[in-house]
This record gives structure tokens, sequence and C-alpha cells, in this order.
């Protein structure tokens, strides 16, 4: 499936360097995990192998931010974790992009709060919102898709003429239909 | 009140405390098998270092520290704030609430060192009190004495209130709101 199988039979093939430098940008985004609440597991279990985000070219989550890509903010931010966050932000190195994943990142959720900041996008960039509490690993891969579509599109360094890239702010809808599980279960023959 | 719930000051300590402090001031509650010794602030201390080492209370563990802002409670109380140790005593598989009223003598909406709100420290008979006491010193602005290391534990040093007070409203006053904005440009 990979590139290998598109080669002619002589061995090279003819692209634009900004098409393949694309592709591996967008084939290797390396996430940094923020989880500091429950949408944590869901990422979790989209890095697992039921949903299987090594298929993005994601398997590597980078617990250092400085060799990451994509920060996943997973969680509610209490306020003495923002600086953190701006801070681990800042560290990461361009092009980087930023996912709010679930109610709390986006909005504060439920927790309307001293201690909790309503909404990380407030003091970040973020390009794609999740909506969900939380949500599915299925909802999770179509916003990393979302930006993965983007960086196909982009140019090299990934900005805009003016040179500056503003946050894409895309909020991304549940696409999937959630059906039970196909499990069959023998207990004793029966 | 009905019938049913009449508190029932059965508990066993509650004499032999009576007994012991002839001259100090008890009060006692109860409420579904649960007692509550209540007592001053000033006896506090004395009271509880009673409470461990006698042989017939034998209450080792202090299992947990918290307070409690009563303003605008709905029946009458005490005091404004209240200070709970919840006791257990593994030897005689028991266990005991002991409570301290406290009366704030100066405005509570900031965090201004009131004389009234203190207490003395209990980490020299249990050393496990010393972050509960810390956290209802950061959240109630209920201060003790002879801490070893009274500073607040949840917030940050220079936070403008204690934010479990009744007084402070559920969304702050802005320190959720008061960070730099990093954008593309800066970062």
């Amino acid at each position: 499936m990979g590139i290998e199988a598109a080669l002619p039979v002589d061995g090279f093939l003819t692209t634009q360097l900004r098409r393949v430098i694309n592709w591996a940008r967008r084939s290797s985004l390396w996430p940094m995990p923020f989880a500091t609440a429950c949408c944590g597991i869901e990422l979790m279990a989209a890095a697992s192998s039921r949903y299987d985000l090594a298929r993005f070219g994601m398997e590597r989550m980078s617990f250092s931010p400085r060799q990451a890509d994509l920060l996943i903010v997973a969680g509610r931010i209490a306020i003495k974790t923002m600086p953190v966050l701006q801070r681990i932000y800042e560290q990461m190195t361009e092009p980087k992009w930023v996912i709010s994943m679930g109610a709390c990142a986006s909005t504060g959720g439920v927790f309307d709060t001293y201690a909790v900041v309503q909404g990380c996008d407030q003091y970040l960039p973020v390009d794609v919102y999740i909506p969900g509490c939380p949500p599915r690993p299925e909802q999770l891969l179509e916003g990393i898709m979302a930006i993965q579509r983007h960086i196909d599109q982009s140019g090299i360094p990934p900005t805009p003429p003016g040179g500056r890239r503003v946050p894409l702010g895309l909020v991304i809808e549940p696409t999937h239909r959630v059906r039970p599980q196909p499990v069959g279960i023998t207990v004793g023959g029966v | 009140m009905p019938a049913d719930t009449k508190p029932t000051l059965d508990h066993p300590v509650f004499k032999i405390v009576k007994d012991q402090f002839p001259g100090k001031r008890f009060r006692g509650t109860e409420y579904r098998g649960q007692s509550t010794l209540i007592v001053d602030p000033a006896d506090a201390h004395e009271v509880l270092a009673f409470l461990r080492d006698d042989a017939s209370c034998r209450y080792n563990f202090l299992s947990d520290l918290f307070g409690i802002d009563y303003l605008n409670y709905p029946s009458r109380t005490i005091g404004r704030f209240a200070v709970v140790y919840n006791l257990v005593s593994h030897q005689r598989d028991d266990r005991l609430f002991v409570k301290v009223f406290l009366d704030p003598s100066l405005p509570t909406d900031g965090t201004a060192d009131d004389p009234a709100l203190y207490l003395d420290s209990v980490v020299d008979l249990w050393p496990g009190a010393e972050w509960p006491e810390r956290e209802v010193f950061d959240m109630f602005g209920i201060r003790f004495r002879n801490h070893p290391d009274l500073r607040r534990i949840l917030t940050w040093e220079s936070y403008p209130a204690h934010p479990l007070r009744k007084d402070y409203p559920l969304r702050g006053r802005g320190e959720r709101e008061q960070y730099r904005i990093v954008d593309r440009t800066s970062a």
C-alpha cells in the first residue's frame, strides 16, 4: 500500500517537491499528548490496536514537545496548567498544529468554576476542535485526517502568502454511526 | 425534629472526655451512628492529644481533616467556619468526628490574616495532618499555629482569595482569564 506500489517498473517517478514534502509531513505527524482527563483515555484507545493511530504515521507519541508536530489537548485545563500548556506549545518546533479534543478543552465543559480555563483556544491557536464528552476515537481520527488534508494543500513552509499562518479553527462533526460491536460469546458449548 | 432522627449521644468517648476535662465545654451530636464531638477552638489540641493517647480512646489514625463554611446554611450553626477531624481507632474499630467552630473577626472576601481564624496544628500528633491543614488554609484561610510548612497547596502563593469560602463566587474573580495570549506570531 506504500508508494512503491505506484512506482513504474524502472524504479523512479516524477512529482513536485511540495507534494513529496507534504506527503512526508502529513504521514509522520508526531503527537504531543496533553491528556489531563477522560479524553486522554479515548486518546489512548485511539492509539491502541483497535483504532490504530499508527496507520496515520502517529504511532510514536512524543512526550517531548521539541520532537512533536501536533499538540493534542485532551481534557480540562486547570488554572495552574495553562502556563505549562503554553510553554509546551512554544517549545514545539514549526510546523505545528493544535487539536482541542473534547468539550472541556474547547469550552471548559461542565466545569464552569474558578479553577478551570474556559477553553484553551482563548490563549492558544487551535486548529481543530473535536466535540464530544469524550469524543470517540473515530472522531479524533477524523480531526487528525482534517489536519492531514490541510497539510496536503499547504506550501513550503506551510504558511499563506501573508506569512502568518492563522489557526485553522476547524470543527469536526461525527461521520461514523455507532453500531453494536460484533461479539460472539459461547459459554460451555452453548 | 422527628423522633427517629433525634441524636443518640451514647458514644462511650463522650463520657470519657467529659470526665477527663470537667472545666471544659463540650457539645455532641450524632447522625446515623456517626458521633461528633464539638470542642472549643482553644481546647482542640489538648482534647485531640488525649483522644489519641488515652488507653480507652486510642484514636491512632487521623482519617481526614477538612474545613466547612456554613455561610447561608439553612439551619442555625455555632459558627461560620468549622474544621472537622475524622479520627479512627484501629484497635477499637471506631470512628469519631471532632468539630471546631470558628468565627471570623475580619471581612472574609480577601486573604487577610484573621487572628480569630487560628487553630493549633495537629501535625505533632498525626504527621499526616500536614497537607490537609495546608489545604484548609488554602481553601478557607484558617491558619494553623506550629505548622511546619504552612503554604498554599493547590492554588499559588499570590492567589487573591480563599476559594472554598461561600462568599467567593463560584466562577472566581477573573483568575481563570488572566493569561497572555499565545498566537502564531509569538510562537
